[in-house]
């Protein structure tokens, strides 16, 4: 691997996290908008609220890294994905403050009207923020970014066949993941009933994402060409893996061994993404731009490498730390505390 | 698109650009202030209570903690949004500098990762860990907020004086070094100013609170220390900040003279220059400004007769907006010499009776030094910003080569104005709550109070 390809691998694991644990706080949220009527939903929407507290903001910090990343170590590149597609990133962005501040401010208001509007804010945004960061993917994957600073179409770069596949799965793909992670909150919350609701909607979502998935390879093949070969060429081991694993957690999910799900389920999502960045190999812009091409100076790569080491040695005892406390306060008999997830 | 429709949307979303960018940086630095401060002045509420065994400071500290909790949410959001506008509204820096200077950014995403994470840990955490082990979590934090302020100040202070890269004859970055670029002449003397500014900014801001709750006739002691340690933490840095404030004056003459001058007014080149207060720049002169004689050269050069660069010398496609930048700059410095006074009122009643001074006009002077430590630090950064103009990056790439000629761009900036007004609105009343109510629950923690029943409905969360 080159230097400049080892960079981009570890903005790549970000991204990973980013779908992994971003990916199934979205999802909580469209749980929480799909909840029902005020009373029918409250005890699901409670276990969305306490799965998700104490870490949402964490869970966000793995797109911030992503974008610096990619801005210092492939400036170029960078401009030209966020001033092609700065409507939908704008949008993401903006659904993004709406989703963070209402979540956090809508336990601090105890009127029942500010409640359901902030409410609704976090849920409605929860469902429209994958949707264009999909897009974006789409726009990307589909190599309708060329070089150069908003040198693509500002409209069609996103509003296109491979971007509406790209925000339609990237729901799909949070609202499966949400689900698949909130069966085992709630198991170990002793609610066997919600867990069982959770469960029907992960088996639900699981399969309507198996139904887009093999929609969109239809899609890909009219729409994008040079991925759709990726895919079903060089990539091809990492999307049977995806769908391996994929059969796998619905069949944990079926027997109710909730934990063996999570694991598929996250490993399902990995494979995908993995089998994008292989099909895109050796492009980050389609079909122009390769990784080599777009890399920038030597000393900035060392630089961003030395940080990456240095800064995950620091980070990843934190995040331990952080996820051990809060599952192991999620002890149901420990009185104050209540469960926590992830 | 023809080239000439690409150069029509770029000067079109060149104003709307700047002014969604400052929106945005000038908001979220209220709240970054908090999460650089709040940490401190909260756990060293918690320790004191802790020694003492006093349970007013104690829950004090808790109140503290919920309030930085709300603040760090807002700011996380903020922050969000600005990462996304660097590239959204400034490709061409991003383009031709990132390399250069967008490391410190990939630090900063470190700190913030580590003071969100402990964020999380210190709230959830209250009660549930030992004393010890949850004071020391607030360590972490404390650490990586000033960090964090480092690295983006850093970025800023490379605009303002931009080293460690070589240009090639066609204005290609080579031979970047982000280390050397992260360490350049600003960069000292503008986190330090940013740092403490953030204490005086949070320390005043608190003490604020709790001075119009106790003109209100609110005295129990937990409402006294409410105002008398943020006070204290405020009042040390006060009269260091003016002194780091000479400091950085002469950073700015040495490196970028004309925003000197802009900040002055100053057009022709002299010795003794004069130091003007107030007043209106125009026709190349300032006019009905206080002089105080040679007092520039001698807070520039320690030296009556030091030589100032004027205006005069810089074409006129170079200077920034003079009226701004003087009267941001002379704002700043009014708000600070009068929150030095401030200051010494305190330490002086505080040294001698070892208790805050009676005077209501005293409660009244705290009452409104929150607003006032806010308006000095946005005046600073306008001068910082403002003063750089028309460049980006100083004296090499122009604001209006930087922006991005999209189509539609500027729209951008009438959603980002509306979705502040709201999100401002939210903090307010919220911040307003936890203030009459202690028990309401920070964004972080988990165990949310259920709604009013009276309404006979069930939660909605
Ligand atoms: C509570 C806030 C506060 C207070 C009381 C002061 N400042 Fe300040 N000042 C800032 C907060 C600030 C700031 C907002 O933090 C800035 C913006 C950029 C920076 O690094 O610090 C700043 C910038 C700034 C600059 C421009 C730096 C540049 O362009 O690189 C100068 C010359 C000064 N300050 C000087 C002073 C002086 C002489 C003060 C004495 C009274 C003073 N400041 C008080
Ligand atoms: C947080 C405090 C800050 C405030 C209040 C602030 C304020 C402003 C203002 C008023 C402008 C518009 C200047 C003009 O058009 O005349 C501006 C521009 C800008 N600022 Fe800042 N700024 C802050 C910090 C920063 C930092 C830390 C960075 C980057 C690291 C930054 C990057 C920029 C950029 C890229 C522009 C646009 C280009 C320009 O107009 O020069 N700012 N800011
Ligand atoms: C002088 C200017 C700035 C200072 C001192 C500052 C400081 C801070 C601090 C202390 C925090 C964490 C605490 C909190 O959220 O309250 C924060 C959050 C954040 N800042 Fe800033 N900031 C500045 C400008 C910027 C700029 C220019 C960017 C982006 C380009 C940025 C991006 C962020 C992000 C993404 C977060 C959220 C991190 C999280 O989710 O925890 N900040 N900032």
């Amino acid at each position: 691997m080159t230097l400049a390809e080892v960079v981009l691998s570890i903005m790549f694991v970000g991204l990973i996290a980013y779908a992994l644990f971003g990916g199934a706080d979205f999802g909580a949220g469209i749980w929480d908008l799909l909840a029902g009527g005020t009373r029918r939903g409250a005890r699901q929407r409670d276990l969305i609220e306490r799965s998700i507290a104490p870490i949402w903001e964490a869970n966000h910090v793995w797109l911030i890294f992503v974008l610096v990343v990619l801005w210092t170590a492939f400036s170029g590149a960078f401009a030209a994905v966020v001033s092609t597609l700065y409507i939908p990133l704008t949008l993401a962005a903006f659904g993004m403050i709406a989703r963070g501040a209402a979540f956090a401010f809508r336990k601090s208001v105890t009127t029942l009207g500010m409640r359901r509007s902030l409410g609704a804010a976090f849920a409605f945004s929860s469902l429209v923020t994958p949707y264009f960061l999909g897009a974006v993917v789409g726009g990307v994957a589909s190599g309708r970014v060329p070089p150069g600073i908003a040198a693509g179409d500002v409209i069609t770069s996103w509003v296109n066949p491979t971007s509406v596949l790209g925000g339609v799965l990237a729901i799909l793909v949070c609202a499966y993941l949400a689900a698949v992670f909130l069966c085992a909150d709630a198991r170990r919350e002793g609610d066997d009933v919600l867990a069982d609701q959770f469960r029907l909607r992960a088996l639900g979502t699981a399969a309507l994402t198996g139904l887009a998935g093999i929609a969109g390879l239809f899609v890909l093949r009219a729409d994008a060409p040079r991925l759709f070969d990726g895919l079903t060429g060089r990539a091809l081991p990492a999307v049977l893996l995806s769908v391996v694993a994929g059969v796998a957690a619905l069949v944990a999910l079926a027997t109710r061994r909730y934990l063996p799900a999570r694991a598929m389920s996250a490993l399902a999502v990995t494979a995908i993404l993995l089998g994008w960045a292989l099909a895109q190999y050796p492009y980050l812009l389609l079909p122009e731009v390769t990784i080599e091409e777009a890399a920038r100076g030597r000393a900035t790569l060392v630089a961003m490498l030395v940080a990456l080491v240095g800064g995950a040695a620091i980070l990843a005892p934190a995040l331990v730390y952080l996820y051990v406390l809060f599952q192991r306060s999620a002890d149901p008999h420990a009185p104050p505390s209540r469960t926590l997830s992830r | 698109m023809t080239p000439w429709t690409v150069l029509a949307d770029a000067a079109g979303n060149l104003y709307p650009a700047r002014m969604q960018m400052a929106l945005s940086l000038g908001w979220h630095i209220v709240f970054s202030c908090f999460g650089i401060a709040f940490p401190l002045i909260t756990v060293f509420t918690e320790w004191l209570g802790h020694r003492r065994g006093d349970e007013h400071l104690t829950a004090l500290a808790h109140t503290f903690a919920k309030a930085m909790g709300v603040l760090f949410a807002a700011g996380a959001v903020s922050g969000t949004l600005l990462s996304f506008e660097m590239g959204i509204l400034w490709p061409v820096l991003m383009d031709r500098f990132g390399e250069v200077y967008g490391f410190p950014f990939v630090l900063e995403g470190f700190a913030f990762f580590i003071e969100a994470i402990f964020v999380g840990v210190y709230l959830f955490g209250w009660n549930r860990l030992s004393p010890r082990a949850h004071m020391l979590s607030a360590l972490p934090m404390a650490l990586s907020g000033m960090a964090g302020a480092f690295f983006v100040v850093a970025a800023n202070a490379w605009m303002n004086n931009p080293t460690g890269f070589s240009l090639d004859d066609q204005g290609r970055v080579v031979d970047a070094r982000p280390w050397a670029a992260m360490f350049g002449p600003s960069t000292w003397p503008q986190v330090v100013h940013m740092l403490l500014g953030a204490y005086m900014v949070t320390g005043f801001t608190i003490a604020s609170v709790y001075a119009v709750g106790m003109l209100r006739g609110r005295t129990e002691p937990r409402h006294r220390a409410g105002l008398v340690i943020p006070l204290a933490f405020a009042a040390v840095v006060t009269p260091v900040q003016i002194g780091v404030g000479d400091w950085i004056a002469k950073t700015v003459a040495e490196n970028q003279p004309a925003k000197l001058a802009a900040m002055e007014g100053l057009n022709r080149t002299m010795a003794g220059a004069p130091l003007s207060v107030g007043g209106i720049y125009s026709g190349d002169r300032m006019r009905y400004a206080l002089e105080i004689p040679d007092g520039l050269s001698l807070l520039i050069h320690h030296d009556p007769h030091g030589v100032v660069r004027g205006l005069e010398e810089f074409p006129a496609d170079q200077r920034p907006p003079v009226n701004v930048v003087h009267l941001a700059f002379d704002t700043m410095v009014g708000l600070g010499t009068a929150l030095l006074l401030l200051s010494a009122w305190f330490g002086w009643s505080w040294w001698r009776r070892r208790r805050v001074p009676a005077s209501r006009w005293f409660l009244r002077a705290v009452g409104v030094s929150g607003a006032a430590a806010i308006l000095a630090l946005e005046a600073g950064w306008v001068t910082t910003e403002v003063g750089r103009q028309p460049w980006i990056v100083y004296g090499i790439l122009r604001t209006a080569d930087a922006v991005s000629p999209a189509a539609g761009l500027y729209l951008g900036f009438y959603a980002v104005a509306a979705i502040y007004l709201v999100l401002t609105a939210l903090t307010v009343v919220v911040l307003r709550r936890l203030a009459a109510s202690p028990a309401t629950p920070a964004p972080q923690e988990v165990d949310a109070e259920p709604p009013e029943r009276s309404s006979g409905e069930a939660a909605v969360r």
